[in-house]
């Protein structure tokens, strides 16, 4: 990998049926990401998906550009919310580039949107060089 | 209701450690649509997620209440099947905006050797508007 390479964009679906998954599968059960009228009742649009759920799947992304890495710093703002309706899903877009490597790490800048607006605000991810297989 | 300002710098263990299963990572993994064999890297908010609730039990805080705002974790070392983790959870600052609360913690993950595996900072917003 080398500085300024473009990373081929990544176009996740996220329906209701994954939030409840992923739910299961994290122990986050907050009601938030699985029922409308809760979700209504706090100030939300509706239900929205889990930012630990967008940031994983920035996470699978990265695992698939770099032949799963060595992660070594993952992480974003959730700066806006991913609305996921009852019928169909939201689509989430990942798209990187190799900003720099430098010091045995490859560090990549990421856009995550979602219906054309970013959705994760100064996200980051670094990998180890050595570890790269892609 | 707004969060005690005392809370800054207190800690909440999560209650039990968690031993890092193979059906535990692949149920995340395939929740995630992680590729591969390895621990997929935002599996440790498993533990995270526990040290804050536990925090949000003691505060008697409702999670659906709550917003995640930010996360960002640094690794020590790749998590593995058999790694037996545990989690504390401080709260590094606080603050009100709008009527809502920020909250920053940061929790620390380890393995059973006590060695630091994994750092998560979070920010949760907590109340605002409705």
């Amino acid at each position: 990998m080398n500085p300024g390479d473009v990373l081929a964009q990544r176009v996740f679906t996220i329906t209701r049926a994954d939030l409840v998954a992923y739910a299961h599968a994290s122990g986050d059960h907050n009601p938030i990401h699985q029922d409308e009228e809760v979700a209504l009742s706090v100030g939300l649009p509706g239900v929205i998906a889990h930012g630990m759920y967008t940031l994983a799947l920035v996470g699978t992304a990265v695992a698939e550009w770099t032949g799963s890495a060595e992660v070594v710093d993952l992480g974003a703002k959730f700066t806006s919310p991913v609305v996921v309706p009852a019928d169909g899903g939201a689509e989430v877009v990942v798209g990187g580039t190799v900003k720099s490597v430098a010091d045995g790490l490859v560090t990549l800048a990421l856009e995550v949107t979602c219906d054309g607006k970013k959705v994760l605000g100064m996200p980051r991810a670094v990998v180890r060089e050595a570890t790269v297989s892609a | 209701m707004p969060v005690d300002p005392s809370l800054v710098g207190r800690e909440f263990p999560a209650p039990a450690p968690l031993t890092v299963t193979a059906e535990r990572v692949g149920d995340f993994a395939a929740a995630v649509a992680h590729p591969g064999e390895d621990v997929p890297p935002t599996f440790p908010i498993v533990l995270a997620f526990d040290a804050m609730q536990a925090f949000l039990d003691a505060e008697a805080i409702d999670l659906h209440r709550i917003v995640h705002g930010e996360q960002r974790f640094a690794y020590a070392r790749p998590i593995a099947v058999g790694d037996e983790l545990s989690a504390t959870l401080t709260v590094t600052g606080l603050r009100q905006i709008g009527g809502a609360d920020i909250i920053a913690t940061s929790s620390e993950i380890t393995d059973a050797s006590g060695a630091v595996v994994c750092t998560g900072k979070a920010t949760l917003v907590h109340g605002g508007a409705a």
